[in-house]
C-alpha cells in the first residue's frame, strides 16, 4: 500500500487535501495487509510456531482430562480424550499433599509481593529524591547486590539461613529475596516521572512526606507498581532452586517442589495426576498474565535494566 | 548536614505542618544549598522538612537486603573457600588454598564447567537470532496477532519444572515425539533423548530456548519499532529483497538489542539448573555427566551428608569469576560495536 503511494507521487501534481470531503473510515480488507501468498505464508508459519510454544502445554492439558483407561502416550494414545473426566484433578488433591502445596506457594507469594511493593517503593521514592547525604552509597550498595549471581552465593546463602534457623521454614525460601534491588531501581525510575511541580502544590498544601507519598506517588507509579508486583509473583510461584536447597519436609514443599518430586515418587508412573498437577499450577499464572497484559509487556523492557 | 541537625533546629512535626522555611540559621543555610545549582541538582523545598535520617530510615529494608542478602553472602563466599565449614554447621577450620588445588585437580569440575560453557556457546547465538526471527513475523499488524503475541508468551510464564515434566514426556522413549517418529517409519529404535548424556544436554537447552522465546522476543519487538519504516521501503523500491533487508536494514538497526539479549542470555546460560534437574534426574545425567556449574555446586556444597560448603564456595568463586569475565567481555564487545 505504501509502495503504491510513494510510486504514484512523483506523477501526479500535489493536490490540496482542504478541498476533498473526508472519506468515511472503511473497515480493512483481507487485501490492505498485503499480498495473499504473502499472508497465507505469513499465517502458516504463525500456525507452525504456535504448534511449536503452546503444543506441549496444551497436550498436557488434555492428557490431564484422560480416564486411566487411555494411553497417554504410546502407539494407540491419541490427541483429545474419549471421555474427559476432571478424575485426575481428584486424584491429585486425594494421593498427594497438593493443597499443602499450593498453600505453601501462595505463603511464600503473598510474603514477596508484600514485602517487595512495599520496601521498593520507600527505597525507591527515597532514591529519586536529590540532596541528601549517602544517597550515593545507597546506590552503590544496591548495584553492587546484583552483580552476585545467585548461584554463587546460595551456599552462603544457605548458611545464614542454617545460623538463623530458618532450614525447612517458607520463611527462609522468602527472606533473601524480601526486596530486590532491580525493583527499586524501577520504582525510582517510575517516581522520578513525577513532575516536581505536582510535589511543590502538594507542599504548599500542606501534604507531609507520608502524604505525598501515598496519595501524589503512589497512584502516579501504578504502571510500575503493576510490573513489581506481577514479576515477584511469577518469581516466587516459580522458583524451585532455593526453595530445593531450603526446603526438606514434605508438609512445608512448595507447589513447585511437590511438582517435581511427584515426577520421581511412585506416581511418577500415573502421568495424568501429574500432568493435572501442572495445570494447577500454570492456571494462576496466566489468569494474572491475561488480566494485567498491559503492563506485563513493559515489565519486559522495564527488566532490560536489570543489567 | 549532620552538623546542622545537632543543633536543636526544628520543632518535632515540622514535615506535617509544612509552614514556610522557619527563620533558624541552619534552614537558610539548608535553603541556599537546595537552591544553588550544583551537586543536588533539582532539590525544591521539599529537602528542607527531611532530617538526615529520614531518607536511610525510608530505605532501610533495602539496604539491609542487599548488604545482608547480597553483598554479605559474596564476602563470606570468599572467606568460606579458605576453609572446610559443612553445611548442617560444626567446628570450620582454615585450610588455606587446599580448596583451589583439589578444583583445580578435579576432572567433575571441569566437566561442569564445560557443560555450562557448552550451553553457553550453543544457546547464545541462536537466543540472539530465533526471537529475533520470531519478532519480525509477529511485528506486522494482523488480524489476530495479539493472540499469537500472547500465546507465543505462555511457555515464560511457566515454571521450569511444569515445562520440564511436559518435555519429559514428550522426549520420553514412548513419548510423542519418538511415537510419531515411529509411525512415520523415520526410526526404528527410539532415541534416547533422557539416557544418553550429549542428547540430555541438548534437550535441555532445547528447553532453554523453547522457554525464552517468548521473553525475547518482547524485547526484540520494542527495538524493532525504533527501525525507521522507511528505510525498508526505500531498499524494497531498490529491489533488495527481504533477506537482503534482513542483513542490511533490521539487523543493523537492533544491533544494541542484540548485544544485550547476548549478554543476558550468556549469563543465563551459566545459571541453568532446572533444566538439567527436570531432563537429567536429580542426578545431572547418568553419572552426573551432565551437571552445570550450579548444579555442581549443590552437589558438593550443600548435600547434607556429604558436602563441603568450603568446597562448594570455591567452585561458586569460579562460577562468579566466569560470569563476571563474560559481562566484561560483553561489555567490551558493545564498546567496539559503538566506535
Amino acid at each position: 500500500m505504501t509502495s503504491l503511494t510513494t510510486a504514484e507521487a512523483p506523477r501526479k501534481a500535489p493536490r490540496t487535501t482542504g478541498t476533498r470531503r473526508p472519506r468515511r473510515p472503511r473497515l480493512p480488507r483481507w487485501r490492505d495487509y498485503g499480498r495473499p501468498r504473502e499472508l497465507i505464508v505469513r499465517y502458516l508459519l504463525l500456525l507452525f510456531v504456535l504448534g511449536i510454544t503452546v503444543g506441549p502445554l496444551i497436550w498436557q492439558f488434555l492428557a490431564s482430562l484422560k480416564s486411566t483407561s487411555e494411553d497417554v502416550f504410546g502407539a494407540n494414545a491419541t490427541l483429545l480424550p474419549h471421555d474427559p473426566t476432571l478424575r485426575a484433578y481428584r486424584a491429585v488433591f486425594e494421593q498427594v499433599p497438593v493443597a499443602t502445596y499450593i498453600w505453601n506457594s501462595v505463603i511464600v507469594v503473598v510474603l514477596s509481593v508484600t514485602s517487595q511493593l512495599l520496601f521498593s517503593t520507600t527505597a525507591g521514592y527515597m532514591l529519586s529524591k536529590p540532596a541528601w547525604k549517602g544517597r550515593k552509597a545507597v546506590w552503590i550498595l544496591l548495584a553492587a547486590s546484583m552483580m552476585f549471581p545467585f548461584e554463587s552465593i546460595m551456599v552462603s546463602l544457605f548458611l545464614s539461613i542454617r545460623d538463623l534457623g530458618l532450614v525447612d521454614s517458607l520463611v527462609g525460601v522468602w527472606l533473601p529475596g524480601f526486596v530486590a534491588a532491580i525493583n527499586v531501581l524501577l520504582m525510582r525510575g517510575a517516581f522520578l516521572a513525577v513532575p516536581r511541580e505536582l510535589e511543590d502544590s502538594a507542599m504548599i498544601d500542606g501534604a507531609g512526606e507520608w502524604q505525598r507519598f501515598r496519595h501524589l506517588y503512589l497512584p502516579s507509579a501504578w504502571g510500575a507498581i503493576m510490573v513489581v508486583v506481577i514479576n515477584t509473583f511469577i518469581a516466587a510461584w516459580d522458583d524451585f532452586l532455593w526453595p530445593l536447597i531450603v526446603l526438606r519436609s514434605e508438609s512445608s514443599m512448595t507447589l513447585t517442589l511437590g511438582l517435581s518430586r511427584l515426577q520421581s515418587s511412585s506416581f511418577g508412573y500415573d502421568q495424568r495426576v501429574v500432568m493435572a498437577g501442572s495445570v494447577i499450577s500454570i492456571v494462576p499464572v496466566l489468569v494474572l498474565f491475561f488480566i494485567t497484559q498491559r503492563w506485563f509487556y513493559k515489565g519486559v523492557s522495564a527488566g532490560a535494566v536489570k543489567f | 548536614m549532620v552538623t546542622d541537625t545537632a543543633k536543636p533546629v526544628s520543632v518535632p512535626g515540622t514535615e506535617r505542618t509544612a509552614s514556610v522555611p522557619g527563620t533558624a540559621p541552619s534552614r537558610i543555610r539548608r535553603l541556599g544549598r537546595a537552591l544553588r545549582p550544583g551537586p543536588s541538582p533539582g532539590a525544591n523545598g521539599a529537602a528542607l522538612y527531611r532530617r538526615w535520617w529520614q531518607p536511610w530510615l525510608w530505605a532501610a529494608p533495602a539496604i539491609i537486603c542487599a548488604a545482608v542478602f547480597g553483598v554479605f553472602p559474596f564476602l563470606n563466599t570468599l572467606l568460606l573457600s579458605f576453609t572446610d565449614a559443612k553445611p548442617l554447621g560444626g567446628a570450620a577450620s582454615f585450610v588455606g588454598w587446599s580448596n583451589y588445588t583439589r578444583m583445580l585437580d578435579d576432572s567433575d569440575f571441569w566437566l561442569a564447567t564445560r557443560n555450562s560453557l557448552l550451553y553457553a556457546l550453543i544457546v547464545v547465538p541462536l537466543m540472539v537470532l530465533l526471537p529475533l526471527l520470531l519478532a519480525i513475523l509477529v511485528e506486522k499488524n494482523l488480524p489476530g496477532i495479539g493472540f499469537f503475541r500472547s500465546a507465543f508468551y505462555t511457555p515464560v510464564l511457566a515454571s521450569s519444572v511444569v515445562v520440564g515434566l511436559s518435555w519429559q514426556w514428550l522426549l520420553a522413549d514412548e513419548g510423542l515425539i519418538n511415537t510419531s517418529l515411529e509411525k512415520a517409519h523415520l526410526i526404528k529404535d527410539a532415541i534416547p533423548f533422557l539416557s544418553d548424556s550429549w542428547l540430555i544436554l541438548f534437550s535441555a537447552m532445547g528447553l532453554t530456548l523453547w522457554k525464552g522465546l517468548g521473553w525475547y522476543m518482547i524485547f526484540y519487538l520494542a527495538a524493532l519499532g525504533n527501525v525507521p519504516k522507511e528505510l525498508h521501503e526505500a531498499a524494497a523500491m531498490d529491489g533488495a529483497g527481504a533477506v537482503r533487508r534482513f542483513w542490511h536494514i533490521t539487523v543493523p538497526g537492533v544491533r544494541q538489542a542484540m548485544m544485550l539479549v547476548g549478554t543476558l542470555t550468556g549469563i543465563g546460560s551459566l545459571r541453568v539448573f532446572t533444566e538439567i534437574y527436570m531432563l537429567g534426574s536429580s542426578t545431572g545425567g547418568p553419572g552426573g555427566a551432565d551437571r552445570t556449574l550450579p548444579f555442581y555446586i549443590r552437589d558438593v556444597g550443600l548435600d547434607p551428608l556429604t558436602g563441603n560448603a568450603g568446597y562448594g564456595s570455591a567452585v561458586s568463586v569460579a562460577l562468579f569469576l566466569l560470569t563476571l569475565g563474560l559481562t566484561l567481555l560483553a561489555q567490551r564487545l558493545t564498546k567496539e560495536d559503538e566506535s
